[in-house]
């Protein structure tokens, strides 16, 4: 019997916030594998002692702790989730594999998120069309890649999926806001299929934070970068 | 045997992200052919092999193709199993990889940042770079290498800094590494610098000072905005 299954006298810990697409990442891992865990709900605006004690030096969500020990950076956590709890594996065994696994997952953040949350939510005029077209690039080379796919993972999600998992519902609304359509079910459509098939996979579709208040967030994170008060 | 497939690497010299991997294939002892590549003139084999990104390095192994250096490392750690690079216990493997991402994100685009800019933006960029050389100072905790006792994953992730960082240093004419504030690292930069492996996989500096006083060039004389 893996006793690591069943939790028992094992502490696990999430910091997150309702808003968080990198907490979520955490917390989707855990319960896909089953893992027990408390949530420490953060306010970004007035961080708990303790998280500055656990992540001082980025002093952000998420961060995991386990019997004492403690992880910061998603993906990172992701990838000691997974070395930690065997069941429901977010890795191939496949050491190539693995290897495009990380590196969609690393692209997802680097370029995916930097193009359309950089580069279109918080951008208007002739530098939001600059992020649009990059954004349009990135999403390129993800069809591409998921072509003839369930998941990036596979048949079952894994470590790619989870990284790139807030394409699924914070896409969305980004989309609404800006009035722009980047996962254009014409021009990708094996993207808008995963989109689909992962925001309605169980665990996910349980898990999503509010629709309404997450699009209120990002209109106000929006104007203040965009230096404005009133919506356009 | 996986193990027994060509191995081929795409570089360019004076790549710290391509020099890392070339360390951890040396340290395994792992044979490769080297392509070097120039980065200004890209060749068509390499946009073939990394279209997503277009940069080195590229590890080709049979027919298989890794790029992104971090990955690659990790590609021939699980591969290669003589000389272990990563530690086995998932805690110092989640640090390893930690603090490989900050040393990256915090240390080296910003120590190039200060390179490549003047005045104010150099000086605020610098100020930076040493706040966040101070967290991976205390890291070291008294050990000879990151690893340990023998080099590992971090000191190679992070190895670029006993040898590009001081050029840069002088190209930019910023101070980083300073010994008194930093005595530990200043001691593994040294032991490091001085292991077998590495003293002999190392670009000539002279040929790295003309190239980087070239880059940083480039750099600050950009428009801005």
């Amino acid at each position: 019997m893996d006793e690591r299954k069943y939790n028992m006298a094992e502490e696990v810990k999430v910091f997150s916030t309702w808003a968080s697409p990198f907490a979520l990442r955490v917390i989707w891992a855990l319960k896909l594998k089953g893992v027990e865990f408390d949530t420490v709900h953060e306010d970004l605006i007035n961080k708990s002692p303790l998280l500055l004690q656990y992540n001082p030096i980025h002093k952000k969500v998420p961060v995991l702790v386990h019997d004492g020990k403690v992880i910061c950076e998603s993906l990172v956590i992701l990838e000691y989730i997974d070395e930690t709890w065997k069941q429901n594996p977010l890795l191939p065994e496949d050491p190539h594999q693995k290897a495009n696994a990380r590196f969609w997952a690393k692209f997802g953040d680097d370029k995916v998120m930097q193009s359309i949350g950089g580069g279109v939510l918080l951008k208007e005029g002739k530098e939001q069309e600059e992020g649009f077209a990059a954004s349009m690039e990135n999403l390129k080379y993800l069809e591409e890649e998921i072509r003839g796919k369930k998941f990036f993972g596979g048949e079952t999600i894994g470590l790619a999926d989870i990284a790139l998992g807030w394409l699924a519902h914070y896409l969305d609304i980004v989309e609404e806001i800006v009035g722009l359509k980047l996962i254009d079910q014409e021009k990708f459509p094996s993207l808008a299929a995963w989109k689909q098939e992962f925001a309605n996979a169980p665990i996910i579709r349980e898990n999503w934070p509010d629709r309404d208040k997450l699009v209120t967030k990002y209109v106000v994170v929006r104007e203040a970068n965009l230096g404005k008060g009133t919506p356009k | 045997m996986a193990n027994a497939e060509h191995v081929k690497l795409l570089g360019f010299w004076a790549s710290p992200f391509v020099r890392r991997v070339e360390w951890a294939l040396k340290l395994k002892g792992v044979d490769y052919e080297y392509i070097e590549e120039d980065i200004f003139n890209k060749s068509s084999q390499l946009l073939e092999l990394n279209p997503v990104h277009k940069l080195v390095p590229v590890f080709v192994h049979g027919e298989r193709v890794i790029a992104e250096s971090f990955v690659v490392l990790e590609y021939i750690d699980e591969t290669w199993k003589q000389c272990p690079l990563m530690p086995q216990d998932p805690h110092e493997r989640a640090m390893a990889r930690f603090w490989s991402k900050f040393v990256e994100e915090k240390i080296l685009f910003a120590s190039w940042k200060s390179m490549c800019s003047l005045g104010e933006e150099k000086e605020k960029a610098a100020k930076l770079t040493v706040d966040a050389v101070e967290k991976i100072e205390g890291e070291l905790k008294g050990k000879r290498f990151f690893g340990g006792e023998s080099i590992g994953y971090l000191d190679i992730a992070v190895g670029w800094m006993s040898y590009w960082l001081p050029i840069w240093e002088e190209v930019g004419s910023m101070k980083i590494l300073d010994p008194l504030q930093f005595p530990a690292l200043t001691s593994w930069m040294r032991n490091f610098l001085e292991h077998p492996v590495i003293k002999e996989n190392l670009p000539p500096r002279d040929k790295m000072i003309i190239y980087f006083q070239k880059r940083s060039q480039e750099f600050s004389s950009r428009p801005r905005g």
